[in-house]
């Protein structure tokens, strides 16, 4: 083979360069994880945890198709037994009040720019 | 010439009798059309109406304490405006009203505006001098819904004609169908910031409700957000002083809306157009 010096150290560099963002990802972390605030007026949220997180969305579309349309109630309860309203400017933003704190911190991580605010209200920031 | 004179006797014969049957099946067609339609059939706007189901919310405005009062009107205006988060975009450069861009959920109009099919010949000064209510009529015959091309608007159980601003695409066709100009279209956010970071046009944001986007169509909403909290709609509370709107379920012969129905001469917008409005004036 012609060139078994520079062709072999050749590829080497190049494999090295093209796998390079895999390398640097198990290298370095992708920034420290969100970290939303939590309430300190409620201990518990309208559904266990792990489903808020995957699926408020969801949630939220279902509450306001069941209200808006097919007349639904207003008022929910948790597991125990606390009332909400259920509406994200006067049910959600009641207890995490701050959108900067709670929403913003995950939406920016994930890089998703829903657009709720465009028209609902946010609360007022305290800081 | 016997043999085609008597083929197109049987003809004619034939035609004949089909079109004796031909109104049945064509009745046949329109009242499928009115099943379709959540209206009742027949009537139009002046006849009878078939016994009703469900609840149907309307108003009863008396027209009279509205000339007594003349700042009644835009106290209502503004009860609902500023619950409602309604922009106001004020004027023009050379002072007349900025017409284009204008919201608005309930105004007031002169009479022979708002009720252009009676005669305005010889009617008496007051009337037409008097500020008169105008909001959405919650038909019970809504052309908006019927044009609405995404649901966006709709009627709900309760007879109110609602929106859900996150489904309409502003494409204006309920605005065209509207025979009543009950419907406001966003030409521009109604959100625009001033220079300390409030909202130009929204005054007091209600922080309870949201505002609109650009794009989308609004009208009143009947208070639904209210009404679902038992309270009363929020010009109905600001003219409620002097008891000038009279609110309730029309389908319902004992609430306050159909006892004053019952006793008063009313008239409804353009009834001839058969939308069956559930606002009601007093004269
Ligand atoms: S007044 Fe206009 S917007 Fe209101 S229900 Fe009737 S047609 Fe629709
Ligand atoms: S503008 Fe919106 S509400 Fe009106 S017809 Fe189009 S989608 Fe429906
Ligand atoms: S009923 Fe409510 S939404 Fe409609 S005009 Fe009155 S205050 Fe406004």
């Amino acid at each position: 083979m012609y060139d078994k010096g520079k062709i072999i150290p050749g590829l080497i560099v190049f494999v090295g360069l093209v796998t390079f963002p895999i390398w640097y990802g198990l290298a370095t972390t992708a920034g420290p994880l969100p970290n939303p605030e939590k309430p300190t007026n409620a201990k518990e949220c309208v559904e266990p945890v792990e489903f808020m997180r995957s699926s408020h969305m969801v949630l939220l579309n279902e509450w306001r198709d069941n209200i808006v349309r097919s007349g639904g109630t207003r008022k929910g309860t948790t597991a125990d037994g606390t009332e909400y309203v259920r509406s994200l400017q006067k049910g959600c933003m009641n207890c995490h009040t701050s959108k900067k704190k709670f929403c913003d911190e995950c939406h920016t991580y994930a890089a998703v720019n829903p657009y709720c605010w465009d028209c609902h209200i946010q609360p007022k920031e305290t800081n | 010439m016997d043999n085609s004179r008597r083929k197109f006797l049987k003809i004619a014969g034939l035609s004949a009798i089909a079109g004796i049957g031909a109104p049945t099946a064509f009745n046949g067609l329109l009242k499928g059309e009115a099943f379709a339609s959540s209206a009742p059939s027949g009537g139009g706007g002046h006849g009878s109406e078939k016994a009703p189901t469900g609840k149907r919310y309307g108003f009863a405005i008396d027209i009279k304490k509205f000339a007594s009062d003349k700042d009644l009107a835009q106290r209502c205006v503004n009860a609902c405006h500023s619950t409602h988060n309604v922009p106001d975009f004020g004027n023009n450069k050379d002072g007349s009203k900025n017409r284009k861009d204008e919201i608005k959920w309930i105004w007031a109009e002169k009479f022979e505006h708002t009720f252009p099919d009676h005669s305005h010949y010889k009617k008496n000064e007051q009337l037409q001098e008097t500020p008169i209510l105008t909001l959405c009529n919650h038909c019970d015959n809504p052309p908006c819904v019927r044009a609405c091309p995404t649901q966006a608007t709709f009627k709900n159980s309760d007879g109110l004609v609602l929106m859900d601003f996150h489904r309409c695409i502003g494409c204006r066709f309920c605005m065209a169908a509207c025979p009543y100009g009950a419907r406001s279209f966003n030409w521009r956010s109604p959100r625009e910031l001033d220079a300390s970071g409030n909202y130009k046009y929204i005054k007091n944001p209600n922080p309870d409700f949201p505002t609109r986007m650009r794009g989308v169509v609004e009208k009143c909403n009947m208070c639904a957000e209210r009404l679902a909290e038992g309270k009363l709609p929020a010009c109905v509370e600001a003219a409620a002083s002097s008891e000038a709107i009279v609110f309730g379920d029309l389908n319902d012969s004992h609430s306050p809306v159909s006892q004053v129905l019952k006793e008063k001469f009313t008239i409804q917008r353009k009834p001839a157009l058969g939308t069956k409005p559930s606002i009601f004036y007093i004269i």
